[in-house]
């Protein structure tokens, strides 16, 4: 398919923009003028309309199909959330309008604080974080925070990090100043406590933990680990991520937890939007409340019900963000959260109860590495279908696309070979489930029998499979107009066998 | 009832049960130790329907005074552009929509292209070599950009612009002590950054920040604070104004080392503040320092060409504690937002946009000075689309008074610079007219001094 600039003829446009008669003129010194005009493409409308539907049908949302893509909750997206935050109180209300012109934007921020807060079981809530990875950088600030206060902060400078972590938490740990301290996964798939115990002293300064872990598995120690942390003088942070699974179930307050970052596009249903946007807001226990991000959103007078955005917080970390936050994200979520409300719970429950079923209909056909209930994802492994047939994880990911099927998140968590990370989400009726486990079964099958057809998969896709190595290996980042270079294809593509997925 | 969003009849839930080997929902939680389960439901308000959702968030969206309510010319940093129609179209595709990053190429060439187009309308707007994905917003950006300059050079200070946005400012000033970063402001003279003064910042700096046009609206001395930024051997960061460069020079011709912005403007609606995008683009020599996805192009096994995720081992999924960033779920829809807006503007389009914002802020000023008396913070100073002016007394009490009457004139500049409380930012873009012009000045005449 060509790329826009490949349509693009000079003359053409999408826009027509005001002109005004009789203005003053203004005359931009030289210097800063722009000498060559960009080369964005020429296209009238319809033509810009066609271009990019094409492209939508070059791609799969969960709209299409079912997409287990583990650690990811790609769950239904409800369309009256998109009614909703294209509302033009919404859509079109400035960031830096004054409070008293935003009451109904602070009096949703404050609403959704307030159900996070339950959820989650902490005290205090900041919406401000973009997206998780940023939830987790600024927990890890809130950290430091603290510590700094009381004295601490000079000999604090460890953060202790489990094998199965997504590998945000490392990245966020080095970002924050900090150094990364990993521990153990145990034979039952949980956080090996002695490994941990060795590893926990005075200048630990927080454990990071996803709770139920990236393996799909509720810690059965947590109890152990929280006593240990907590023993240290250390915090704890809860990686919301998978949060989907224990929604009114059980809390990570409840577990011990200090801090918690929530993925607003997993658990609640922001639409993934292709790669983001997302919301990462943050809980905390009470302690931790002075050093949250500035603006805070408070209530002023719960009977007039005003609002206010507070900056006077001397203790606060600062800004991580601009303004108060992905707004449009807290609408979406906010109304997601409001249509369950208290049956949040069978949302939770539902995700466990498909996930469990997938596993128990797969478990015979695939490697088990840790054989227990698992919560809202498991991990399978295609080590024994490897050896065997030659078929990797990769080579199922690609014939799952013949089925109609998103591939799971593949390679991860790293501690599994070949690796198959697969999360239903409560959304699924029971036969889509069927058909997904029936397809795997079948692929098992294919393995042994005709490993061709796994080898060339996928066979109906708009593309096969794409040489990922030369595409590092030469780097080709934009369109070159008329120095793009030709493509000489033709010798086999290798698509790499890394982490795909989280 | 079933819930809506969910499907298991109580047959089903049965027969699945009875599949897993248990005998409850419950028991599929025995993990959980007792202690820490809930032993309550959630204290949350009742779930509500649909057409109680649509009630209840109308209300709310109803306390805002939102610029379809207000004759706005609020900007700093956030701006009322038009969103045409076309940019929701595409974005409500459930397609793009509800997809997520590209981990599949073959699932997902769609998102694949429109970002490697998007990469290339970044790099011609900035004259750049090679652009990420996208980022959070305008600020994160910033901070993602000084990450570069440290490992680039080495060096641990960073010098920013006093007229560089302050939500910009801030938010490096939070990131900076885990980077193992010193920030330091460089005041504005007059309006603008005063080249020399900034040279003699820069020596054993990083990098240096600053915005074009500035905080102010003001046309910095862009290719000299560049300059002044290269001598030192520290990475010159320009934060521009998307819409600006289709009359302002592109960064990458006066020789800055990145370009980056907020990326609101082009093609998303203010949202009270997001999601939007922030855009990040760098000379060639930084494409493996870059934070973030990247899209290559390469060939599939039949030859043919297609997109993929590239130079992934700069991420955290692959590189972890030595990423180049931990950022994984971006900005990719309100991206797709910003690339599809800029095809409907093409080159001529975002010419004329940045010249009857020129204008029109031009026929502001000359009319505010005139009928209303008002002076100029800055008079000498070359302006785009937002320019400073005294208003005589406490800005905020007249965006007050002037609110009253319909119109929000501006943003007061005292919340953020001190000595500058009479002092009122006024935003004018290609939607205001003449005519809506002519009412903020005869609001202003009445409210201010």
């Amino acid at each position: 398919m060509k790329l826009i600039y490949e349509k693009s003829q000079p003359g053409r446009r999408a826009s027509a923009i005001p002109r005004h008669e009789g203005l003053p003129a203004v005359e931009l010194p030289e210097e800063l003028r722009r000498s060559a005009p960009p080369r964005l493409p020429e296209v009238p409308e319809f033509e810009l309309v066609r271009h990019f539907t094409e492209l939508s049908t070059r791609n799969f949302g969960i709209d299409n199909g079912f997409y287990p893509l583990g650690s990811c909750t790609m769950k239904y997206n409800p369309r009256i959330n998109e009614r909703l935050v294209a509302l033009p109180g919404f859509a079109n209300l400035h960031p830096l309008q004054e409070d008293e012109g935003a009451q109904g934007a602070l009096e949703l921020e404050w609403r959704l604080q307030e159900i996070l807060r339950e959820v989650t079981g902490l005290h205090a809530v900041s919406l401000q974080p973009a997206a998780g990875s940023q939830g987790e950088l600024t927990g890890l600030m809130l950290v430091r925070a603290y510590f700094e206060d009381r004295g601490e902060s000079e000999h604090r400078r460890k953060v202790v990090i489990p094998d199965t972590a997504h590998g945000t938490n490392p990245a966020s740990v080095t970002m924050a100043g900090y150094e990364v301290t990993p521990v153990k996964t145990d034979a039952r798939g949980n956080i090996d406590v002695d490994d941990l115990r060795s590893r926990v002293d005075e200048h630990t300064a927080a454990l990071m933990l996803t709770n139920p872990s990236t393996l799909g598995l509720f810690d059965e120690n947590i109890e152990q680990i929280a006593e240990i942390f907590h023993g240290a003088g250390a915090l704890m942070y809860y990686d919301g991520a998978n949060l989907n699974a224990v929604c009114g179930i059980s809390r990570p307050g409840d577990m011990g937890f200090d801090i918690v970052h929530i993925n607003l596009h997993k658990t609640f249903s922001q639409p993934h939007g292709g790669g983001g946007p997302g919301g990462g807001p943050i809980a905390v226990r009470d302690m931790l409340e002075p050093f949250l991000p500035v603006p805070a959103v408070v209530r002023l007078d719960e009977e007039e019900n005003t609002y206010a955005l507070d900056y006077d917080r001397p203790k606060s970390i600062g800004k991580v963000r601009g303004y108060s936050g992905p707004f449009g994200v807290f609408v979406r979520s906010y109304a997601y959260m409001r249509a369950y409300g208290p049956r949040l719970r069978e949302m939770s429950e539902t995700a466990v109860l498909n996930a469990n079923y997938v596993l128990a209909r797969l478990k015979g056909a695939y490697d088990l590495p840790f054989d227990r209930l698992c919560m809202h994802e498991f991990v399978l492994s295609a080590r024994t279908l490897k050896r065997e047939s030659g078929s990797t994880a990769l080579d199922v990911a690609k014939r799952l696309m013949d089925y109609g099927f998103h591939p799971p998140t593949i390679y991860f968590p790293l501690i599994v070979a070949e690796a198959l990370m697969i999360e239903p989400t409560e959304t699924e009726t029971k036969e889509t489930l069927d058909a997904f486990c029936d397809a795997m079964l079948a692929i098992a099958r294919e393995a042994a029998d005709e490993p061709d057809l796994l080898k060339q998969a996928p066979h109906d896709r708009p593309v096969r499979r794409l040489d990922e190595v030369r595409a590092a290996k030469h780097p080709i980042v934009k369109y070159g107009f008329e120095s793009h270079p030709s493509l000489d294809g033709g010798r086999e593509a290798v698509a790499a066998e890394a982490p795909k997925g989280v | 009832m079933t819930h809506p969003y969910l499907a298991l009849t109580d047959g089903d839930r049965e027969e699945m049960l009875r599949t897993i080997g248990v005998s409850s929902v419950d028991e599929l939680f025995r993990d959980i130790p007792a202690a820490m389960r809930l032993d309550r439901a959630l204290d949350l308000e009742p779930a509500l329907s649909e057409i109680e959702l649509a009630a209840h968030l109308g209300a709310l969206a109803a306390r805002n005074a939102d610029s379809t309510r207000e004759l706005s010319f609020l900007g700093a940093g956030i701006y009322d552009h038009y969103v045409p129609a076309v940019v929701d179209t595409i974005l409500q595709r459930g397609e793009f929509l509800t997809a997520y990053t590209p981990y599949q190429p073959e699932m997902s060439q769609g998102v694949l292209q429109s970002i490697f187009e998007y990469q290339t309308a970044i790099c011609e707007l900035t004259g750049m070599d090679v652009s990420n994905a996208s980022g959070y917003d305008g600020t994160t950006v910033t901070a993602d950009a000084c990450y570069i300059a440290k490992h680039a050079t080495g060096r641990t200070k960073i010098v920013v612009t006093e007229a560089t946005n302050p939500q910009v400012r801030q938010v490096v000033k939070t990131y900076a002590p885990g980077f193992g970063l010193q920030v330091v402001e460089v005041p504005h003279r007059g309006g603008t950054t005063d080249p020399d003064e900034l040279r003699r910042a820069a020596t054993g700096a990083a990098a240096v920040v600053f915005q074009q046009p500035n905080m102010f609206g003001c046309l910095e001395p862009a290719p000299d604070l560049a300059a002044a930024a290269n001598d030192a051997e520290a990475l010159s960061i320009a934060h521009v104004d998307p819409l600006s460069l289709g009359v302002l020079e592109a960064p990458g011709r006066y020789a800055c080392s990145i370009a980056l912005g907020e990326g609101q403007a082009a093609g998303n609606f203010p949202a009270y503040g997001g999601p939007h995008y922030g855009f990040l683009a760098a000379r060639q020599e930084f494409i493996r320092r870059m934070p973030g996805r990247i899209v290559g192009e390469t060939v599939d096994a039949a030859g043919e060409r297609g997109y993929v995720l590239t130079l992934q081992t700069r991420e955290q999924h692959i590189r972890r504690e030595k990423a180049t960033s931990n950022i994984t779920t971006n900005q990719t829809l309100l991206a797709l937002g910003g690339l599809v807006y800029l095809t409907w503007l093409g080159p001529q389009g975002l010419r004329e946009l940045g010249e009857t914002c020129l204008s029109l802020a031009a026929y502001a000023k000359e009319q505010l000075q005139e009928r209303a008396g008002l002076e100029l913070a800055f008079p000498d100073k070359t302006t785009f689309k937002e320019f400073a002016v005294r208003v005589g007394r406490n800005a905020r009490e007249v965006v007050a008074a002037a609110r009253e009457r319909g119109v929000h004139p501006g943003y007061a500049l005292g919340r953020d610079y001190e000595g500058m409380d009479d002092v009122l930012l006024v935003a004018v873009t290609e939607r205001r007219t003449p005519a809506e012009i002519d009412r903020l000045v005869d609001v202003l005449a009445e409210v201010a001094t």
